[in-house]
């Protein structure tokens, strides 16, 4: 076997559908939370695989995968302070009880 | 006979990858937490194996010892009986291995196909191939220079993305306005991107009087 792109392509992938399928089944919010941290760990494993085999993206790779890591950690503070708030009201981290937005 | 390079490949690769698998698979919210550990862990070996060193550290500082530290609290604090093993039904794994194998599939499909490299056999030895950090710094200081002209065959350089216009027509962009691309303008904006969510989170999670209890 030869190790190229399409390997960490597959591993990216891998992780990507894990955690879309991570964040469409949990019933726990804080799962929910874990599948959107997967998400955003296959698209960064694509950014520096790109950035090791493209002579292009040397530079951008890499730099979009760091912008991409400190999106996620704001992303997860405020969604963790969510989930918190949620909790502190409804005393459940159920998502299937969070209907009250429903029209 | 595997060398070095494949083998600490594929060992890395079966580990994030059945360490992502087990975190969707794993019904108690704590296992799922230390799983998506490992998870995290191996993204940073694969980092360090694309020769992102900066990179990986990164997220080995950010990730494994921000992000997953605020997780655990958010479990530990929400971890109550019930909620520690939320029951996932039959049906909904039925029809979540069908749509998981489905967009799998199209995503490999995908991603199999056309050539996504500029050249054909790329060099893992060589260092030249991964930028170090001191570029990275320097295109986050908006000074980049490294960044080669871009020989992209996905868009080509007759993309209409990449001319220019001049008087006689357009042309493909030139070296020099390809290399002027730098990053100093979004990484300020993510900068103060970062204060302004911090202070939400803060003030969204500040300890509140719970809603209908007297004191």
């Amino acid at each position: 076997v030869t190790i190229g792109l399409d390997s960490y392509l597959l591993l990216g992938a891998v992780l990507f559908v894990c955690g879309a399928l991570c964040m469409a089944m949990k019933r726990n919010a804080i799962g929910v939370l874990m599948g959107v941290e997967l998400v955003l760990n296959g698209a960064n494993i694509n950014f520096v695989a790109f950035a090791r085999y493209n002579r292009a993206f040397q530079i951008e790779g890499q730099a979009f995968a760091l912008f991409v890591i400190v999106m996620a950690a704001a992303e997860a503070a405020v969604a963790l302070a969510i989930v918190l708030n949620f909790y502190n009201n409804h005393l459940t981290v159920d998502v299937d009880t969070a209907e009250e937005l429903k029209g | 006979m595997m060398d070095l390079q494949q083998f600490l490949f594929l060992a890395i690769a079966a580990f994030t990858g059945l360490s992502a698998v087990a975190v969707l698979v794993s019904q108690n919210i704590v296992r799922s937490a230390v799983w998506l550990l490992f998870t995290l862990a191996g993204t940073a070996g694969v980092f360090f194996l694309l020769g992102a060193d900066f990179v990986a550290a990164t997220q080995l500082i950010i990730y494994v010892g921000g992000i997953l530290v605020l997780v655990v609290f958010g479990v530990m604090l929400t971890a109550q009986g019930p909620f520690v093993t939320m029951k996932v039904g039959a049906a909904e794994w039925v029809v979540a291995s069908v749509v998981g194998v489905l967009l799998l599939g199209a995503i490999v499909i995908t991603a199999l196909r056309g050539p996504w490299t500029d050249d054909a056999a790329p060099q893992m030895e060589d260092p030249e191939r991964s930028a170090s950090s001191a570029e990275l710094g320097m295109s986050f200081l908006g000074v980049s220079q490294v960044t080669p002209p871009a020989k992209l065959r996905g868009i080509g350089l007759h993309h209409p993305f990449l001319l220019e216009k001049t008087e006689q027509g357009t042309k493909p962009a030139s070296a020099p306005e390809r290399k002027q691309m730098a990053y100093l303008l979004p990484f300020e904006i993510v900068s103060v991107h970062l204060l302004v969510v911090l202070i939400g989170a803060a003030y969204l999670a500040r300890a509140k009087r719970r809603r209908g209890v007297v004191t």
